[in-house]
């Protein structure tokens, strides 16, 4: 089982929720996860319900079973000082670099830079040992850039190891790649059963493929639930109003005479069924495409009352039981 | 004992899908298409919340209504751009054929390419010797390439010259999916503080120290600041920069002086900034952020598209009475002791699978058809609906009896699957309540963070956009988008129907 665990996926597949279910899931008795945000929105603390992250690892929740989270938000601006503090003991000069205005270059528009940063803070808490010689955390579970910038965002590093040719970028680059394209890295993809999540999906798996980075599982997230059959929507087109009026008139929906009210409520109700019957056709095409991947493929149910911090632990369980952990 | 739907249909009812609507303003979106003055319309929002989409449907429309439009999209979705002709990346619009230009309007779309923009503007800034050598550097090669922040610049930039082209009416820009709300309101600043600051200073220095013995002590703090980057960067990395910079630094007054001037083009009145979301917390919460972002930059907002929302056309029925009547069809042994006796003029009520109700067309017109008409429950049974003739062509046929089996979540249901001929119309009604069961619960979900939105920002005018239960990827799916967006939803009716 892979020690860092990156979760991308399209802008609003709820990859943030499905990494913070999966950083609860792995915390199985015993163990410790560190659950690592990048992109500095503070989605943690919010899916957490907690005040927004200090640049620090904190205790964050006790996952069901007794393991524990903890949560980290890189603040790449704040994690290039502290490089450099660490190891040029550039003190003075990385203030003085930060009036100039380089911190922010380096953070912001110098090539990829912040992105090594970003993903040479992950690695090094995968690494991280404590006195007696055990990891740190049991596994680091990354929430990271969507789909369309997760391949870049993973391979910056080579990218950068060949802009820097030589010097210590260089050797940070290149030891946070032996970490990325390892089998300690998996990385997960989340989507919807629709189709641009899914193509997209499918696009990025072929990018990370191309440029060797480990490829997880796929997590479908929010599937709603199946209601209706397929041979209830083909039973559908054979039922008769009158009779579907009758039926709902019995249930105590009123009257199934034309304009009665159970009457008046059978061409809504069919309405949302077609609706139904067309995105459940979609579904399963694109339950279809993902299949032929040839991943491990999850589901996650559509929590009917929204996301909370209940419906992430309940998450959390739900992959658990589908052998994540 | 339950209260007659149709007579509580009129008065406010819980799900009542016009209630935010009531309490913020309503945004109409073709007086602000339409007004020769508006001249800029910027699309933003997080990602997956339908930006894309929602620019091309409106750059359709303001065409088809006669403007002469130009969409600038940053990444649609293939298909999208396929239908468009926008798929191949060439970085000039294109004319988009097709469309109805009874009108008089032209719509043009492109694509972003954002090397390519890049190096248009270093090649028609710098001679061509000086072109090549920063063409070729590898830093530049790596920063136009499409790090952190370059996609937003160069939107801004695609978006200043389009502009200075004037050769449309109306430009409609999506903008790229950033981290953050940030990144692509401080695009221009950012760029900008950047190429007047002292760092660029600092990295020209060694190329500039000369003999001036004035700048000596300045020289000496600078080339410490150069070691430490040198330190940090590698020396050839430092070098390429400062190449790179060197080779630039002609560009930066330019540079400079168009991200200041794009900067005030979004500021000016002719600019209107749309903010899209979809009914979720976290799109919204966003989408609250923007709007703050906004009126701190004193960016003109129109309003908030609100996207995917759902309706139902029998909002009379709350989830809890449809569970319940769901229920009391399980329960019943006897189906047959319906509460009205069958209606003896209609010859279906009496065989469920009657063959004229086959062949009844209804069932297939009116997917999708009456969506847009939430508010209307007055025309039930009807298909009128100014939506459905667009969307008709793209429902695919009913996959009929498609294997339940294979379907993952079918155990989430307690409904015991059984035999098609085994079906009664009671378990079939006992299906279709569940359904609308579910969808309330939706509905109520997406009202209550709504709620949250407009009660913090009741001065924001939103348009909704009724749900499609598929991807829209044609001309015809976009126009349905627009008929969607415009249609400025009807106050409640005064009367029953």
């Amino acid at each position: 089982m892979s020690r860092l665990q990156v979760v991308s996926g399209k802008g609003g597949t709820g990859k943030t929720t499905v990494a913070a279910a999966l950083a609860l899931a792995l915390a199985t008795e015993g163990k410790r996860t560190l659950l690592v945000e990048v992109e500095g929105r503070q989605g943690i603390a919010q899916l957490f319900e907690t005040e927004a992250l200090p640049y620090g690892e904190r205790k964050i929740a006790v996952a069901p079973g007794g393991g524990e989270v903890y949560a980290l938000a890189i603040d790449p601006e704040l994690a290039l000082l502290d490089y450099l503090q660490m190891f040029y003991k550039l003190g003075s000069a990385g203030r003085a670099l930060k009036k100039l205005g380089a911190i922010d270059f380096a953070t912001t528009i110098a090539p990829g830079l912040r992105d090594v940063l970003l993903t040479g803070k992950a690695c090094e808490a995968v690494r991280r040992k404590d006195k007696s010689g055990r990891f740190t955390y049991d596994y680091v579970v990354m929430d990271a850039p969507p789909t369309g910038r997760i391949t870049r965002f993973l391979n910056v590093n080579d990218e950068v190891a060949g802009l820097a040719k030589i010097g210590p970028i260089h050797n940070q680059a290149q030891a946070v790649m032996r970490v990325l394209k390892s089998r300690e890295t998996a990385v997960h993809l989340v989507t919807l059963l629709e189709e641009m999540p899914v193509q997209e999906t499918v696009d990025g798996i072929a990018e990370l493929r191309s440029a060797r980075l480990p490829v997880g599982r796929i997590i479908v997230n929010m599937v709603r639930p199946a209601v209706l059959d397929g041979g209830d929507l083909e039973f559908l087109q054979a039922a008769s109003r009158p009779s579907i009026a009758k039926s709902l008139s019995a249930a105590g929906l009123g009257g199934a005479r034309r304009g009665g009210n159970a009457e008046r409520l059978v061409e809504p109700l069919l309405e949302q069924a077609d609706e139904y019957a067309e995105r459940h056709t979609l579904e399963h095409e694109q339950r279809a495409v993902l299949r032929e991947l040839g991943l491990p493929l999850h589901e996650l149910p559509l929590l009917a009352e929204g996301m909370d911090l209940a419906g992430l632990y309940e998450l959390a369980t739900e992959l658990r039981q589908q052998g994540i952990s | 004992m339950s209260p007659d739907p149709a007579s509580t249909h009129d008065s406010a009812h819980p799900h009542d899908p016009n209630r935010a609507i009531d309490s913020a303003r309503a945004l109409a979106v073709d007086p602000l298409i339409d007004d020769p003055k508006t001249r800029i319309v910027v699309c933003c929002g997080s990602g997956g919340v339908g930006k894309t989409t929602t620019a091309a449907a409106l750059g359709l429309r303001a065409a088809e209504r006669g403007r002469k439009v130009v969409v600038l999209t940053i990444d649609p979705a293939r298909r999208l751009a396929q239908s468009m002709g926008i798929d191949s990346l060439d970085n000039v619009p294109r004319r988009v054929k097709g469309i109805d230009d009874t009108a008089g309007g032209e719509l043009h779309a492109m694509m972003l390419d954002m090397k390519r923009t890049f190096d248009e503007i270093v090649e028609a800034h710098a001679d061509p010797e000086r072109a090549a050598a920063i063409l070729g550097n590898p830093f530049y090669q790596s920063l136009s390439a499409g790090f952190a922040g370059t996609q937003e610049y160069m939107a801004m930039e695609k978006l200043g010259q389009l502009r200075a082209r004037d050769e449309w009416d109306l430009i409609i820009v999506d903008t790229p999916p950033s981290r953050s709300a940030l990144d692509f309101l401080d695009a221009p600043k950012r760029l900008g503080s950047f190429l007047d600051g002292k760092l660029i200073r600092v990295l020209l220095a060694p190329a500039k120290v000369g003999g001036r013995a004035g700048m000596k002590f300045l020289n000496v703090g600078m080339s410490m600041m150069t070691g430490a980057l040198g330190k940090l960067l590698g020396g050839q990395l430092l070098k390429d920069v400062q190449t790179f910079v060197a080779a630039m630094d002609s560009m930066f007054g330019g540079f400079r002086t168009r991200a200041d001037a794009t900067y005030k083009l979004l500021q000016a009145p002719g600019t209107a900034f749309l903010v899209v979301a979809a009914p979720e917390r976290d799109a919204l919460r966003e989408a609250a952020y923007f709007v703050e972002r906004l009126a701190a930059e004193d960016m003109p907002l129109a309003g908030l598209v609100l996207n995917r929302v759902h309706g139902s056309g029998a909002a009379q029925l709350s989830a809890e009475r449809a569970l319940a009547a769901a229920e009391n069809l399980d329960l019943a042994a006897d189906p047959a002791d319906p509460a009205d006796p069958a209606d003896p003029s209609d010859p279906g009520a009496a065989d469920p699978a009657a063959t004229e109700n086959l062949a009844d067309p209804r069932i297939v017109d009116q997917v999708g058809g009456k969506v847009g008409l939430r508010n209307s429950p007055d025309t039930y049974g009807s298909s009128e609906s100014p939506a459905s003739e667009g969307h008709a062509s793209e429902v695919p046929p009913l996959e009929a009896g498609s294997p339940a089996a294979d379907r993952a979540t079918a155990d989430r249901t307690d409904r015991t699957v059984t035999d098609a001929t085994d079906r009664t119309v009671d378990q079939l009604a006992a299906g279709l309540l569940r359904l609308h069961a579910e969808r309330m619960q939706l509905l109520s979900r997406e009202q209550r963070t709504r709620d949250r939105f407009t009660a913090l920002h009741p001065e924001v005018a939103v348009a909704e956009v009724a749900a499609l239960p598929g991807d829209v990827h044609d001309l015809a799916g976009l126009r349905n988008i627009g008929d969607r967006l415009a249609a400025i939803q009807p106050e409640l009716p005064t009367t029953g129907a």
